[in-house]
């Protein structure tokens, strides 16, 4: 479990909110999807249309009502650090100092101080925060603490990285640079990837894969490779194409949720 | 852009630091001049209040018999020190000695409480808070012994401790110890999700979560609670030592009032005064020191 970089395969995997109950809702339904081993894969679909869902469970912070998920041979049963995740907002814990936050993961393997803190220096300065070390993540900007929160998921050297939507609430300039800090992690650790975002673009600069989800309850609606060079130049014609493809398949959807969203808030 | 990558990245670095460092100069002379203006409305306050004191016992309007001013009663300070100890004859020490003990006694005894208080309601919290049958087993009997009076416990302090500090850090601990537990359930169900979310995806254990999360999370919050109640836990410990412990600034408030002497009720008020604004300065350090991260800290300690 020490970066060993496992695939992720999801075999029929459903998800319905408060089950059995009248307010029950589909969030996902026969999910199939497999993630190679070092693959960076980019989940997209419309707003609500479960792709949170299917990162929680599998990361395992929530049981599938049906179907299953599996890492490498394993079932996924439950969190474990072999699947690190990188949520929405940074949740650096206030309290500790940066370099303590990117070691959490360290101390609740019992290393001591000593190792925790070599260790922490060199995944900050891997995201360029080796100066910010001391400091309380209050005192961080936006793109910091995402940095910070990508190099606490990194420390425990997971076989997989599940990232939801982390740059979202990012600048556009701050938002390619933290691409870029992602891509250069990547590449080192070549750490299985999947990664949540609604923003095509992001999907195109960063994926291997794209795969592209339905309207709720969400499925597989279709897979894109993506055949481009990297660093990649958002001003290829193959981008632009890839672009076009891309926001053809996700009209329709889009279109769906926003009537399901209407709907709901009638 | 004639910028290489690496001169991208340390500008702004340099540009923050040194506009952080621009900004906190400014902010150290806007804090020092707010705090000079407090500083001169506070004296012009308590010249006013005793001016006023003062100018009615000159002109014959108080009787400094029933309502001495400041520099009478301050000044018989040197003549109550009979008063400041419950042991008869104890007068070799000097009163200012004696008034600064009564002041330690009872403040010790607030400090003691709520000490205990803080650590008893945080473990008990958290047990309510992480485990149904503790929940249901507990909630209901707290709930219910919560709204009874500290002071209705007295007698039943004194009856099991005897006199002495313990009833009197008894009944402080009762004052604070059901209010910070509900504060302690309260707060740990306003834990972000994703912080204990963030903790099981590295891989925490059950009470790895608790120790190195949910702690952290709730205890700045549970001593606000605890600063909110200290007047309340200030007020209990006086009653307490005057009906129950004979010593200490509640035990001078009846010694004034068993001998009609208002010098000696005045003095005490005093004491009682100043001792519960050191006591809340204290606290307020505390706090500071604890937790350092709580947004607005700064602000309201300063």
């Amino acid at each position: 479990m020490s970066g060993e970089a496992k695939e992720i395969r999801c075999a029929g995997v459903a998800k319905t909110w408060a089950a059995e109950t009248p307010r029950a809702h589909k969030a996902l339904r026969d999910v199939d999807l497999e993630v190679g081993a070092q693959e960076f894969v980019v989940l997209i679909g419309p707003s609500g249309c479960g792709k949170s869902t299917l990162l929680t469970v599998i990361a395992g912070l929530e049981a599938p009502t049906a179907g299953a998920v599996y890492c490498g041979e394993e079932t996924v049963t439950g969190p474990g650090p072999d699947r690190s995740f990188v949520f929405q907002e940074a949740a650096l814990f206030p309290w500790a100092t940066v370099a303590d936050n990117v070691a959490f993961g360290l101390r609740l393997r019992g290393q001591n101080k000593a190792q925790r803190r070599g260790r922490a220096q060199e995944l900050l300065e891997r995201v360029g925060l080796q100066e910010a070390a001391a400091k309380r993540p209050a005192e961080l900007s936006g793109g910091m603490r995402q940095r910070a929160a990508l190099a606490r998921a990194m420390a425990v050297e997971p076989d997989v990285l599940l990232m939801d939507e982390p740059f979202a609430a990012l600048d556009v300039q701050t938002r390619a640079r933290m691409q870029q800090y992602l891509l250069d992690t990547w590449r080192a650790t070549a750490a299985t990837t999947l990664f949540v975002t609604h923003h095509i673009d992001e999907a195109i600069a960063l994926a291997d894969r794209i795969v592209v989800m339905t309207a709720r309850p969400g499925r597989i609606k279709a897979t894109v490779p993506v055949e481009l060079e990297r660093p990649r130049d958002p001003r290829d014609p193959a981008h632009h194409e890839l672009q076009d493809h891309l926001v053809d398949l996700l009209r329709d959807e889009v279109d769906k949720a926003f009537v399901q969203q209407e709907g709901a808030a009638r | 852009m004639s910028l290489s990558d690496g001169q991208l990245a340390t500008l702004p670095h340099r540009a923050l630091a040194q506009g952080a460092a621009r900004s906190r100069r400014v902010f150290t002379r806007t804090v020092l001049l707010a705090r000079l203006r407090r500083v001169g409305w506070t004296v012009a306050s308590l010249s006013l209040f005793i001016g006023g004191w003062e100018a009615s016992w000159a002109l014959g309007v108080l009787d400094p018999l029933i309502m001495p001013p400041p520099h009478i009663f301050l000044a018989e300070i040197a003549n109550q020190g009979q008063f400041f100890s419950s042991t008869v004859g104890e007068s070799s020490s000097g009163s200012n000695f004696s008034a600064v003990q009564a002041m330690l006694s009872s403040a010790g005894r607030v400090l003691a409480g709520l000490f205990i208080g803080f650590v008893t309601s945080l473990v008990v919290g958290l047990a309510i808070s992480l485990s149904g049958i503790t929940r249901n087993l507990a909630l209901p009997t707290i709930t219910l012994l919560a709204p009874i009076s500290p002071i209705a416990w007295l007698p039943v302090a004194v009856l099991f401790f005897g006199i002495g500090n313990a009833p009197a850090i008894f009944t402080v601990f009762l004052g604070v110890f059901f209010i910070m537990t509900l504060a302690t359930i309260s707060a740990v169900e306003q834990v972000g999700a994703t912080y204990v979310n963030v903790a099981r995806t590295l891989g925490a254990t059950r009470s790895q979560e608790v120790r190195h999360v949910i702690i952290p999370a709730v205890m700045p919050q549970v001593f606000v609670v605890l600063r909110i109640n200290l007047f309340a836990a200030w007020m209990v410990v006086l009653i307490a030592e005057a009906i129950g412990v004979g010593t200490g600034l509640g035990q001078l408030i009846i010694a004034a009032r068993n001998t009609f002497n208002a010098d000696l009720a005045f003095l005490a008020m005093t004491l009682i005064g100043i001792t519960g604004y050191l006591l809340d300065v204290v606290l307020r350090q505390m706090q500071r020191r604890l937790f350092p991260w709580q947004p607005g800290m700064q602000a309201s300690a300063a």
